[in-house]
């Protein structure tokens, strides 16, 4: 490594293989200071530019460190992300929690400083097998499978973006981590934008997240919503921006996580549906390509793990205190529950793009670069699910979660309380970030990769948003009783599945048994009868013809052994008898014969 | 702040018929702004745009949403608890 280059995601390494045996009074400060490191090595970092930490591995040079604008705007907000989410877990006394929160964030970092496919490749494996503990230390009834079920996805899509590697290693030999082709894609471009995409929960792969996050551990949801899906957004804004088809699917993702959010009645995963549509956001930015659509989704990346992050603390105290996370199993809970409330309304405000928080600096710079670039029908959908956005976060969550009906059982409102000190101080340093980001966002703009001529403090924004938010609140109020929460589940793309398997089974049991049915009938009656009488005809000629033939044979030696039988009697006078007899004939046919 | 919270709860009438004036305010103040800088020609032309934009999305998400729920998107809790397929409880 080169002297000046540290390398976050040693620290963390090296910090969390140290963590089991730091024991007692120290654990705690340990466990803040080990992100504060790393989140220092960052910062230093942030006054280098170039590659370092270049190392020969077999023919190649592995780059581990590449700082530019791009990278250190990304490896800030992760390692500030790993500091906060240490510190909402702070009490969390199990320390592999602690390590796997930490692999994952090295890896994640790993990723966001490499500058070559193959060191990328190994930190984006570390990242998924870190992460799937995250889940798995719920331990939940469910926790086991679902953690499977994220770590065999991650690791197709880790197949997948292995594949395209190597295909683009074998037609440029070049494995360096630039932008790719994406005006002339080949299948080596596909393969990685889709191993990329699966990260980044494209839809249709997306299945993934809203399973497993909403089954995390309290504090292990707050790495997740962070991590993997903005690091994905990191690598398709180096590698594909400007690729067309992103546009299309971030679309898709905005919407798609809109009406499912809505429809949702666990908190967790209406958060979970929430990170596929804003990450739909940050995909569209990057397909769109121009200077200011990369800062739009790079600025949201940044402000989304800020908001969402305080989205799931606020969640996750709930959870934490109560073990629900139904909203047909809670309500009414900002009486016993004031300060999370506080902070989830920041979180919701800000998501929202509500003035002066968080998205309000970010998510207008996304769809005006797309009103720039003539892309009218995405910038109009995107405002769409904007107003969506709102809906099920700005009005939902906070109401359903916290007004609305009371559903707490005796118990569960028994336990409902604000949660420990150190995940208030948590809360409250994400609610500072995400209004100090919303109101003066000069610092975030100053970050990102391009100059940035954009203001979103217009008295026509201004307008614009409280328009929007105030009708859409009207008419969600409006409306309340169609969205009131129910307990079902929501299928996702298994719908299809189920679909597919109930017209096979029904062509199965109507068309294909029918078909059955009538062949049957047609072989009993025609097939059957045909070789019936086919079968009687041989059966006839093999009685009358061949039996009759070989029978007949039998039957006439038979008869002419009879006869000789009759001729040998054994007494001589009758053998003299005919042979004189025969021998007269002969004589007498002779004679005849000559006088003739 | 739960007090306060509880004090606009009792006197819930009151803060709808002012939230109703709030947002009557915000639509006849977006007649008085400069719009040139809009993008489109909805934006410009045609008055409340953004108030109309907000509320009709809104509708439409909540149609959607419900249309594709009722649909059969959602599902009892133990959908995927079930061994058995349909036709085979009806069997």
């Amino acid at each position: 490594m080169t002297s000046s280059f540290l390398h976050p995601s040693l620290i963390l390494i090296a910090g969390a293989l140290l963590l089991p045996f730091i024991q007692g009074p120290l654990r705690r400060p340990y466990l803040f200071l080990v992100p504060l490191l790393a989140l220092g090595a960052v910062l230093a970092n942030t006054t280098l530019t170039g590659n370092f930490g270049l190392v020969d591995f077999l023919d190649w040079q592995l780059v581990f460190g590449r700082v530019d604008k791009l990278s250190t705007v990304f490896a800030l907000i992760m390692a500030l992300m790993a500091v906060i989410g240490t510190l909402y877990g702070l009490h969390v006394d199990r320390a592999g929690e602690h390590m796997a929160a930490w692999f994952y964030a090295a890896g994640s970092l790993g990723v966001i400083y490499c500058g070559d496919y193959v060191s990328l490749f190994f930190f984006w494996e570390m990242m998924a097998f870190a992460s799937v503990f995250l889940v798995w230390f719920r331990r939940g009834p469910n926790s086991l499978a679902v953690g499977y079920r994220y770590l065999l996805i991650h690791t197709i899509g880790g197949i997948i973006l292995l594949a395209g590697i190597l295909l683009r290693y074998q037609s440029t030999g070049s494995i360096a981590f630039d932008l790719l082709d994406v005006a002339h894609p080949g299948l080596a471009t596909w393969l990685i934008m889709i191993g990329f995409g699966l990260n980044a929960a494209m839809v249709p792969l997306h299945s993934w997240l809203p399973e497993a996050y909403s089954e995390a551990s309290f504090n292990g949801a707050v790495f997740l919503c962070a991590f993997t899906t903005k690091t994905a957004v990191y690598t398709l804004a180096r590698a594909c921006a400007g690729m067309d088809v992103l546009v299309v699917i971030g679309v898709i993702m905005a919407l798609y996580g809109v009406i499912y959010a809505v429809m949702e009645n666990d908190i967790r995963k209406l958060l979970a549906w929430s990170i596929v549509s804003q990450v739909g956001y940050m995909v569209a930015g990057i397909g769109i390509g121009t200077d200011m659509a990369i800062n739009g989704a790079v600025a949201h990346a940044v402000v989304h793990i800020l908001y969402k992050s305080l989205l799931f603390m606020g969640t996750g105290a709930v959870l934490y205190m109560t073990g629900k996370t139904k909203f047909t199993e809670l309500g009414g809970l900002y009486a016993k529950m004031p300060a999370t409330f506080f902070f989830t309304l920041i979180g919701c405000l800000s998501i929202s793009a509500a003035p002066f928080f968080a998205a309000y600096a970010s998510k207008s710079m996304i769809i005006t670069a797309g009103f720039e670039q003539h892309l009218n029908w995405a910038a109009w959908l995107l405002m769409f699910g904007a107003t969506g956005t709102f809906m099920y976060n700005g009005l939902k969550l906070p109401y359903f979660l916290f007004f609305g009906s009371n559903r707490c059982s005796e118990a569960t409102w028994d336990k409902a309380a604000d949660p420990t000190w150190n995940m208030l101080v948590a809360m409250t340093l994400g609610a500072t970030l995400c209004v100090l980001v919303g109101t003066a966002p000069g610092f975030l703009y100053a970050l990102l990769p391009h100059a940035v001529d954009y203001t979103p403090h217009t008295v026509y924004h201004l307008m614009e948003t409280l328009q929007l938010l105030g009708f859409a609140a009207l008419a969600f109020f409006l409306l309340k009783k169609y969205v009131e929460p129910v307990d079902r589940v929501c299928l996702d793309i298994d719908w299809l599945y189920r679909q597919a398997g109930r017209g096979f089974l029904w062509l199965v049991r109507h068309p294909l048994q029918w078909f059955d049915t009538a062949w049957g009938e047609a072989y009993r009656v025609v097939g059957l009868g045909s070789l019936m009488t086919v079968s009687r005809f041989w059966s006839w000629f093999d009685w009358h013809g061949i039996d009759g033939v070989v029978d007949g044979i039998a039957r006439g030696v038979r008869a002419l052994g009879g006869r000789v039988r009759v001729l040998q009697s054994g007494q001589i006078q009758v053998t003299l008898f005919y042979v004189s007899s025969l021998a007269a004939v002969v004589l007498v046919t002779f004679v005849v014969s000559q006088l003739l | 702040m739960t007090t306060l919270i509880a004090y606009l709860q009792a006197r819930l009438k009151t803060v709808v018929t002012i939230c109703l004036a709030l947002l009557a305010v915000i639509a006849a103040t977006s007649l008085l702004i400069d719009t040139h800088h809009a993008h489109t020609w909805a934006e410009q032309h045609v008055p409340f745009f953004w108030s109309l934009f907000g509320f009709v999305a809104a509708a439409l998400i909540i149609g959607a949403a419900r249309w594709f729920g009722g649909s059969g998107i959602q599902a009892p809790t133990d959908v995927y608890d079930r061994t058995l397929l349909p036709c085979e409880e009806e069997e």
